[in-house]
């Protein structure tokens, strides 16, 4: 049983079980490597991706579940040479250990910013709670996604800095 | 407590074997000269051993140190682009393969700038040697007047020639010497700076970065099934009508080693949760689930003196001081969990493996499927970040008993989550008794030290050492636990304090059995050890009536220690910080790692929520001397998640089992720490020492980092809390006492 989606802009026909996870089909069967399997239980985010521009678990959803909608992985954002700002942000701000982590944060990243490019302070890491790292690079992911906010015209706010454009 | 105490427990426990031990390794790295080689370059002192220079002028370097997230690639090749005047996007770096590079053993130990580090710093600046000499030669020009630059070399008359044509004219397969002039610190362009890492774009794009991300022709998917956590076996399903699934390749069965091989990775999951429908059951004596510590300390053990300096008794009326500190068993907690790659190809075994010993794993696996090392090679590919002894060897060996059932077929192995939480080796649960006395003036005057623990190392050496040697049939023998001596360490890393005290004595009772797998867990006994000393040094010096960080000062000699020491506090504003009232406090702490490597000094401030006990650590700022800084942004970024990570071990993490098996089964039942968790500000400081020898860093943030918030918890609270988790419910419960 075939199953057609958009993924990172282009229109892709999978033929594979519908129960089958997202993540699987993109690993396996669409051999991209942006998305990671982490624990398959929706409890730490590397395997985050973008479906309709919010953030997902592909471990998670289901093939059927993404019928006719939008997919985007890390590897829609850009490539080494042509770095999408949040990208660009982490590797600017050198925000990562081992890594394994990385693709499931920008893309959480990328959902939040795309929502609002001046989120405060604790809404980033209110957003980012969901995705775990075990290296302990947090404070480097914070401001990365502080240098991709501004990077999109925005910037993270302090506690009580006004909402309004800067 | 330096030099004397170490030799001396050395001598004392297993001493002899590391004396042999060193000096057979003396004697082989020795130059005719009787200088020793520095770092592994004493082990292997042939310089092709280390860098190849091809007819182009490329330039390859090679190591048995692997990255781990560390930056470790990144800085090696800092390194030999200096010292050989080439360009570092004009190095390929080939970390640890059994086939190519030298066995340097383990990564681990915060080891690897110093072992490899220095040999290929000064390996390279042997080959700059040759190359500038074969120009010399060829110009008739002295040596001295040849200078290299841009992977070539110049004569001062305008003559010049890339090292490509010189190195085809040059046999490196020479043994190193060990005064090749390294670069000063004036002439340094790329060591010392902040040169970014060259794994990070791949990681932030979805490139190829991990061995998870392999896919070799005709990959096959493998799982493996076991029993819930270590010390479990799974019953017999019925492995026929699970081979029978659509898409199921092949069920491999060795013993009680079950794998499952699939075309597609999902259907080996599918297939995977079959084989696990049909339950499991604990052969062996159940494990000690109430009372843990008092299980450990009552269980066989074998009392090692640590350090043991008999000087000046303490004075007549001097105050004695005691108290207790645990710490549970911890979960190394790898996000990814661990993964390989194996192929099975005309009797000969090819494993891609994030192990961190790729050549220990080779013997081991060797030992496993009972043929020559000659007919395994691993080769190591990135992974998860691993802390440690995690699952890393167990699925290699996984893979390798999967990919002999289907050969010509390259297998990929990976642990589900609830695999990787219940059978990695934890960080062994520790317990440790403290007693000093205080003399008149307030100063140390006496101090006793006692730790009960397993061993921290566990790491395979044969196949007895792997999970899947114990479940073939017939079964490999489990190997011994042995302590690692002094002066590094194991569970008894830093137990040894840095401090200056009149008359000290340390034992490490060790305990052979552990009722549950354990090995090295980053900073193995250093995190335990350090969190002990340092938050009796607090408890010392308030009976004491002196400032922490004084007290510190005043037991201390060693300059560095104490440099590192004032300018943590300096930058933190410790002498004007916000006094401990109601929730909000600060703590310091301080360590040499291992007394021979990185000197870490942390001061913190932390908010305590009365209500809920729920610790929340505001500013920290560490200072960092790790003699020469190669690249200061990667160090600071080590020392930044030790501290972050230790923050998450010291007041979230405790790794759960009941009588039958272990209970912390995923990330709900084992939480680590979260973006809403982390401190306000982070800021590591770097004291850079140019012309020092390296200092392994990757461990000096953990101990100090947890010392310090259980001080600056005292400090908020007024209540010593000396139990590892530094949890809400033990805050709470301590608050509410």
């Amino acid at each position: 049983m075939s199953v057609t989606f958009t993924l990172n802009g282009a229109t892709e026909v999978v033929d594979a079980d519908p129960a089958t996870p997202l993540l699987y089909v993109l690993r396996d069967h669409l051999r991209l490597n942006g998305a990671k399997y982490g624990c398959g239980l929706g409890q730490c985010g590397a395997c985050t991706v973008l479906v309709d521009d919010r953030p997902v678990f592909s471990c998670l959803l289901p093939l059927s579940a993404t019928r006719g909608r939008r997919v985007r992985t890390v590897e829609g954002l850009g490539a080494p040479g042509r770095l999408g700002p949040v990208q660009a942000a982490f590797e600017a701000e050198q925000a990562a250990q081992c890594g394994y982590c990385i693709a499931g944060m920008i893309m959480r990243t990328q959902a939040l910013l795309e929502q609002s490019n001046r989120p405060t302070e604790d809404e980033v890491r209110a957003t980012l709670s969901p995705n775990l790292c075990r290296c302990g690079t947090h404070m480097r992911i914070l401001r990365a996604v502080r240098r991709a906010a501004v990077a999109m015209g925005g910037g993270v706010r302090d506690a009580g800095e006004p909402a309004g454009p800067a | 407590m330096t030099g004397v105490l170490a030799s001396r427990r050395s001598v004392l426990a297993g001493g002899a074997l590391v004396v042999a031990f060193a000096m057979a390794r003396a004697s082989a790295g020795q130059t005719d000269a009787g200088t020793k080689l520095p770092g592994d370059l004493a082990k292997f002192p042939w310089l092709d051993s280390w860098i190849a220079v091809d007819g182009e002028g490329r330039v390859t370097v090679f190591t048995g140190k692997v990255e781990l997230g560390q930056g470790i690639k990144t800085a090696f090749i800092q390194l030999a682009a200096d010292e050989l005047d080439v360009a570092p996007e004009n190095i390929t770096l080939v970390t640890a393969d059994t086939a190519r590079t030298p066995d340097e053993g383990v990564t681990a130990g915060s080891h690897s700038m110093q072992d490899s580090g220095a040999a290929i710093r000064n390996a390279a600046a042997n080959v700059r040697l040759l190359l500038a000499q074969a120009a010399a030669t060829r110009w008739g020009v002295p040596p001295s007047k040849v200078t290299t630059r841009a992977g070539a070399a110049h004569a001062p008359d305008g003559r010049t020639m890339g090292y490509g044509p010189l190195a085809a004219s040059l046999s490196l397969h020479v043994a190193a010497r060990p005064d090749a002039p390294l670069k000063s610190a004036g002439d340094r362009r790329v060591i010392g700076r902040n040169w970014p890492r060259i794994d990070i774009p791949a990681k932030l794009t979805g490139g190829q970065a991990y061995v998870h991300d392999m896919r070799p022709p005709g990959l096959l998917h493998a799982r493996v099934a076991r029993g819930p956590s270590d010390g479990t076996t799974l019953k017999p399903g019925d492995l026929e009508d699970v081979e029978r699934l659509p898409g199921i390749v092949k069920v491999v069965r060795d013993g009680r080693f079950i794998a499952v091989v699939a075309e597609r990775e999902w259907t080996a999951i599918i297939a995977l949760r079959r084989l696990q429908a049909a339950g499991w059951e604990r052969p062996g004596p159940a494990l000690p689930a109430r009372d843990l510590h008092a299980a450990l300390r009552a269980a066989p053990s074998q009392a090692l003196p640590v350090f043991d300096y008999p000087g000046r008794p303490a004075p007549a009326g001097s105050r004695r001081v005691a108290a207790r500190y645990t710490r549970p068993y911890l979960m190394h907690g790898a996000i990814g969990p661990s993964c390989a790659v194996a192929l099975w190809q005309d009797g000969t075994l090819t494993v891609w493996t994030h192990s961190q010993g790729v050549g220990p794993l080779r013997r081991s696996l060797a030992d496993l499927l009972r043929v020559g090392p000659d007919k395994v090679r691993c080769i190591h590919v990135e992974g998860s970040g691993c802390y440690g002894h995690n699952g890393a060897d167990d699925v290699a060996a996984d893979a390798a008993l999967a990919a002999r059932a289907v050969p010509g077929h390259p297998v990929r192995l990976q642990w589900m989550r609830e695999q990787e939480h219940g059978w990695e080796p934890l960080g062994p649960a520790m317990t440790v008794d403290l007693a000093a006395e205080l003399d008149g003036s307030g100063h140390v005057a006496g101090w006793r030290y006692e730790m009960w623990s397993n061993e921290h190392n566990s790491r395979p050496v044969s196949a007895g050492g792997l999970l899947a040697g114990g479940e073939i049939d017939p079964p490999s023998p489990p190997q011994t636990s042995r302590p690692i001596p002094m002066p590094e360490g194991g569970a008894d890393r830093n137990a040894n304090p840095l401090y200056a005290f009149p008359n000290a004595q340390g034992v490490y009772h060790f305990i052979e059995a552990a009722p549950i797998r354990v090995s090295a867990l980053r900073s193995l006994g250093a995190h335990m050890n350090v969190f002990a000393i340092e938050s009796f040094m607090d408890e010392l010096a308030q009976v004491a009536g002196a400032d922490p960080v004084a007290f510190r000062l005043a037991h201390l000699q060693d300059e560095r220690a104490k440099a590192a020491i004032a300018r943590a506090a300096e930058r933190f504003g410790w002498d004007s910080r916000p006094r401990g009232v109601g929730g909000r406090g600060c703590g310091f702490a301080f360590a040499r790692y291992k007394n021979l490597a990185a000197y870490c000094a942390v001061a913190l401030e932390v908010e305590v929520d009365r209500q809920t006990g729920r610790l929340r650590a505001r500013r920290v700022v560490a200072a960092v001397d790790s003699g020469e800084a190669v690249n200061p942004d990667g160090l600071r970024n080590q020392i930044e998640g030790a501290i972050v990570q230790s923050l998450s071990w010291t007041t979230q993490e405790e790794a759960g089992f009941d009588a039958l098996h272990r209970t912390s089964f995923d990330w709900s039942a084992y939480p680590i720490l979260r973006f809403k968790d982390v401190p306000d500000s982070v800021e590591v400081e770097v004291i850079d020492r140019p012309g020092q020898p390296f200092l392994g860093a990757g461990e000096a943030g953990q101990g100090p980092t947890a010392a310090a918030i259980a001080n600056a918890v005292a400090d908020a609270l007024g209540l010593r809390l000396r139990d590892m988790p530094l949890s809400p419910e033990r805050m709470k419960s301590a608050i509410d006492a």
